[in-house]
């Protein structure tokens, strides 16, 4: 699976490790045959620089969500998708692994296609997030009027990542997307319809509609 | 009842032929294949794409409600056990536990692994997961048999104590096989395997269910079946059905797995009950992958015979497959395409330790087709034949013989074959293969769907149905809107709720053609309402009014927006419905076709097959919707692509367990395994009923495999006889066919 436009965040939690982290040091480490060693060490030396405990109960947050502060209560450790998803009702971004294999999770962080089930809610602060909603009503409009267009759905709970993951494409890319690119952005998101192709179709047209509106 | 009769052509292309139908005086004239229609047949963007790309439309895992709780199972992770006991006392005491049920007690044998021993209830998911994390289980393990070759051994450790595992073989033999195929001049074998196949839906099973203060539910249910939930759930509860609501707006995905409610439905409702709170209870990805539904695997060993100019003379064999610890539905149809005169093959069920199988998709088509398919190209090949020719000759499906050679000039199929398969220079090597399907022509019921006109000229379209991805609220749409001369789009569609007429399950391939015949009769009601009360403001007769690009037209030039002669309505404006009739006697096919081509690059030296391109010429009689069919279409090749080259459920036969539930260890096909499709329509009608529509969703998927496995030999000259076709098993083939294996 592409890690294409994942990139590595620092933490806005004063060098909190992200379960995203966590996971990359622990596949790293396995296949140097000392499981989860320095990934820990790396760990406990962060949580050692002064960085405040938080948690097990609920911590206060402030996060913000489409352009607007959202204060949100939750554990530490809850994901940002479950964040999203119960208290803040936007049920745009799907849960269908909760293990950052299927895509249908993607939300933007800074711009930034992530998997919001791999992202800790208490990480996402001081960042800006971006849901399918928020695209919706703004930049991302022309692809979501592309994935009509073209039909780039079936029974659409991929869909949301699939427009994330484009959206995203389209922005960095812009009117020069190539279907490589557009394909190479969406290899993370699983559709079990079937509808890649016109996804393919979507993210080309996307490009060029949002061109246009300049 | 008083019927009419309609003279209309029906087939497709230049294959038509004329026939005389008498149906209902109720029922629309049905349209020939030769019809004028303005909507239908179109690409017609599908009417809730917007809610859907969008992120508003919200499905039963999104049916967040106050004060909602949270329910989940706890699971078996032995595929054989007897429970010695469950503590649950240490979850109950956690914070935020409302309820915990112990579903598997003392003495309770388990068959499966992902059998229920205990459900929990809690007012968070993370409170819940303490929970599931603080109950107690002791097993005591016992010898299983997960595999089904395993399972037929007499000895093997029994998934029923009063029966062997493996059914006794049964079958549909005739003519006298054994002697045709003793006589025969050519003969070709082949032992056929195929996987056990996980439908995984990207939404998992699950419902929100909520009881009012009188002790109605209102269960928002992830169904392919919204009538089957509400039965099912009324008698559960032991009260009458009209107590029961079941939404399913949206639902993200089935393949047939999702009929009546499953053990997570259930709990939500139960735990919903005890808690007296809104309760929502979703499958997790791993549930999903162990009990949410499989297709059963196959071992077919087949042998054909024909004679030396290749006309099929007999078919025998035996095949075999797992319905988990079911005891039956895991036969291959691999008799089914052709009309060989000569059939002895039997099929039996193996029990094994595993949960049970569910209808997939075209059930047991894909692996049918994959050996029978696979054989045919075999027979070919001994005979020096061209595998297309060889089909051709003994093919007499009325779609088939058509789309055979409209797929062959797609591909290329003269230039792009190998003569010689493997005969390509380098490691990359290229070919193309083919194979063809079958499905029923399904659907019935005599649904109704009823539909209102407002004095504002709004349309609104409802039934109880659900649609499972194939677009079912744009085809009712189209039908209405083709009747009222209004656009697709300026017709509400509201479905999924079951306090709307009930309709049919989503299964079989069934759903349009059982509601869209219903749809158009509800529009003609609604057409014939409003032409009354134009013409009596025009002083014309109702038959002179017409209804064309949203206008509503009179005699001498008279014309009016739908709208606004929607205003001479009554206050009440018109309610009217319609129902699906009988199916008419005339049919241009009894069954659908569907033909595939695939092309394939083999690295033979890393044993990594890529789909390049598929050509897929299918055909349902009249396409409604061109642009949403062309997408189920497509998604029956990735699908079957999928099952071609990846998908493959592994358990550990120690423990029964299953290694690989998630979506990285099981593959599906992705964006990047995903090849040109290239989809082709018979369109036309194939009589039948007025619309003259067939199913689609399942014959698209049946032939991909094999067309795959064909292609794969005809660019190695290595026949690989197992799917998925893993770079270990097309190494390994490659390897035999150059050992000089046979």
């Amino acid at each position: 699976m592409s890690q294409d436009g994942r990139r590595k965040r620092e933490s806005a939690h004063g060098g909190g490790i992200t379960r995203r982290d966590l996971f990359r040091g622990a596949g790293a480490v396995a296949a140097a045959g000392a499981v989860l060693g320095p990934a820990a060490a790396a760990f406990a030396e962060e949580a050692g620089a002064g960085v405040k405990t938080q948690g097990p109960g609920p911590v206060a947050l402030s996060l913000q969500v489409n352009g607007e502060a959202r204060k949100v209560s939750c554990e530490p450790r809850e994901t940002l998708l479950d964040v999203l998803r119960l208290p803040l009702d936007l049920t745009g971004p799907k849960r269908a692994c909760d293990r950052g294999s299927c895509g249908a999770c993607t939300v933007l962080l800074d711009g930034q296609p992530v998997n919001a089930c791999m992202v800790l809610a208490v990480d996402a602060e001081g960042h800006k997030v971006t849901t399918v909603e928020g695209l919706a009503k703004g930049e991302g409009k022309a692809v979501v009027d592309a994935f009509v267009a073209r039909d780039a759905l079936q029974c659409g709970f991929c869909t949301p990542g699939m427009v994330t993951s484009c959206a995203a494409a389209v922005a960095t890319h812009g009117v020069g997307l190539t279907i490589e690119q557009a394909r190479a952005a969406t290899a993370g998101n699983l559709c079990r319809c079937g509808t890649y192709p016109h996804v393919l179709q979507a993210a080309l047209d996307a490009a060029k509609l949002a061109a246009r509106k300049g | 009842m008083a019927t009419e009769k309609t003279t209309i052509k029906i087939g497709t292309g230049d294959s038509l032929r004329e026939v005389t139908i008498e149906h209902d005086a109720l029922d629309p004239a049905p349209w020939g294949a030769d019809a004028k229609l303005t909507w239908v047949g179109r690409d017609v963007p599908r009417v809730d794409g917007f809610a859907k790309a969008s992120g508003a439309a919200k499905y039963s895992y999104d049916a967040y409600r106050p004060n909602m709780a949270f329910a989940r199972v706890l699971r078996s992770p032995h595929a054989h056990a007897r429970v010695k006991s469950v503590d649950v006392e240490d979850a109950k005491k956690l914070p935020g536990v409302l309820q915990v049920e112990i579903l598997a007690g003392e003495h309770r044998e388990l068959t499966y692994a992902g059998a229920p021993i205990a459900a929990v209830c809690a007012d968070t998911e993370a409170r819940l997961d303490d929970a599931l994390a603080a109950i107690r289980v002791e097993y005591e393990v016992l010898p299983c048999v997960v595999d089904a070759t395993d399972g037929l051994a007499d000895a093997s450790p029994r998934v029923d104590a009063k029966r062997p595992n493996a059914s006794e073989p049964r079958g549909r033999p005739r003519g006298d096989a054994d002697k045709a195929m003793a006589s025969a001049p050519v003969k070709v074998s082949g032992e056929y395997r195929t996987s056990v196949q996980t439908h995984v839906a990207l939404e998992p099973h699950g419902s929100v269910a909520e009881f009012d203060a009188e002790g109605n539910l209102t269960i928002w249910c992830s169904t392919q079946a919204t009538g089957s939930v509400q039965n099912d759930m009324a008698q559960m509860l032991g009260i009458p059905g009209s107590k029961v609501r079941v939404l399913t707006e949206f639902m993200g995905g089935g393949f047939g797995c999702k009929f009546g409610p499953d053990l997570c439905d259930r709990t939500a409702v139960k735990m919903a009950k005890a808690v007296g709170r809104p309760v929502q209870c979703m499958n997790d990805r791993r549930e999903e992958h162990l009990t949410g539904g499989n297709r059963p695997d196959s071992v077919q060993r087949l042998t054909l015979g024909a004679t030396k100019e290749g006309d099929f003379l007999a078919i025998t064999g035996e095949a075999y497959g797992t319905p988990g610890n079911g005891s039956g539905g895991s036969d291959a149809a691999n008799t089914a395409l052709y009309d060989i005169p000569n059939q002895k093959v039997t099929q039996r069920a193996v029990s094994t330790h595993t949960a049970i199988g569910r209808a997939f998709r075209a059930p047991g088509h894909p692996q049918g087709v994959f050996a029978l398919e696979s054989l045919v190209d075999e027979l070919a090949f001994a005979l020096g034949m061209d595998p297309l020719e060889l089909r051709r000759r003994n093919d007499k499906h009325p779609l088939r013989t058509l789309e055979w050679p409209v797929g062959a000039q797609r591909i290329d199929w003269a230039k792009q074959r190998r003569k010689v398969p493997g005969s390509d220079k380098g490691p990359v090597k290229r070919g193309i293969g083919c194979a063809g399907g079958v499905w029923g022509n399904f659907g019935g019921g005599s649904w109704r769907i009823d539909l209102s006109v407002g004095r504002d000229g709004s349309v609104v379209v409802q039934s109880a149905v659900q649609d499972i991805g194939t677009g079912t609220k744009t085809v009712l749409a189209i039908l209405v809107a083709e009747e009222l001369g209004i656009a697709p789009s300026a017709v509400t569609v509201r479905i999924g709720d079951t306090r709307f007429p009930p309709g049919p399950g989503s299964g079989g391939s069934v759903t349009a053609v059982s509601v869209g015949p219903a749809a158009r009769e509800a529009g003609l009601r609604a057409k014939e309402g409003v032409a009354a009360v134009a013409a009596k403001a025009w002083g014309c007769k109702p038959e002179e009014v017409s209804f064309e690009a949203g206008q509503v037209k009179g005699p001498g030039g008279k014309s009016a927006p739908f709208a606004t002669a929607c205003a001479g309505l009554p206050p009440e404006g018109l309610s009217v419905s319609g129902q699906r009739r009988g199916h008419y006697k005339e049919e241009f096919s009894g069954t659908n076709g569907g033909v595939q081509f695939a092309q394939v690059a083999v690295d033979v030296e890393t044993g990594v097959v890529k789909v390049e391109k598929v050509v897929a010429v299918h055909d349902c009689g009249r396409v409604v919707d061109a642009l949403t069919a062309r997408n189920q279409v497509n998604g029956g090749v990735i699908q079957g692509i999928s099952y071609a080259l990846f998908e493959e459920r592994r358990l550990d036969k120690a423990q029964g367990d299953m290694v690989n539930p998630t979506y990285d260890s099981y593959r599906i096909c992705g964006m990047a395994d995903c090849p040109e499709i290239d989809v082709v329509f018979l369109d036309g009608s194939n009589g039948k009923n007025n619309v003259g529509l067939m199913g689609l969703g399942e014959p698209a998927t049946v032939p991909t495999a094999a067309a795959v496995a064909n292609a794969v030999f005809n660019a190695t000259g290595a026949r690989v006889r197992e799917i998925p076709m893993t770079p270990p098993r097309v190494l390994a083939a490659l390897a035999a066919a150059k050992g000089g294996a046979k």
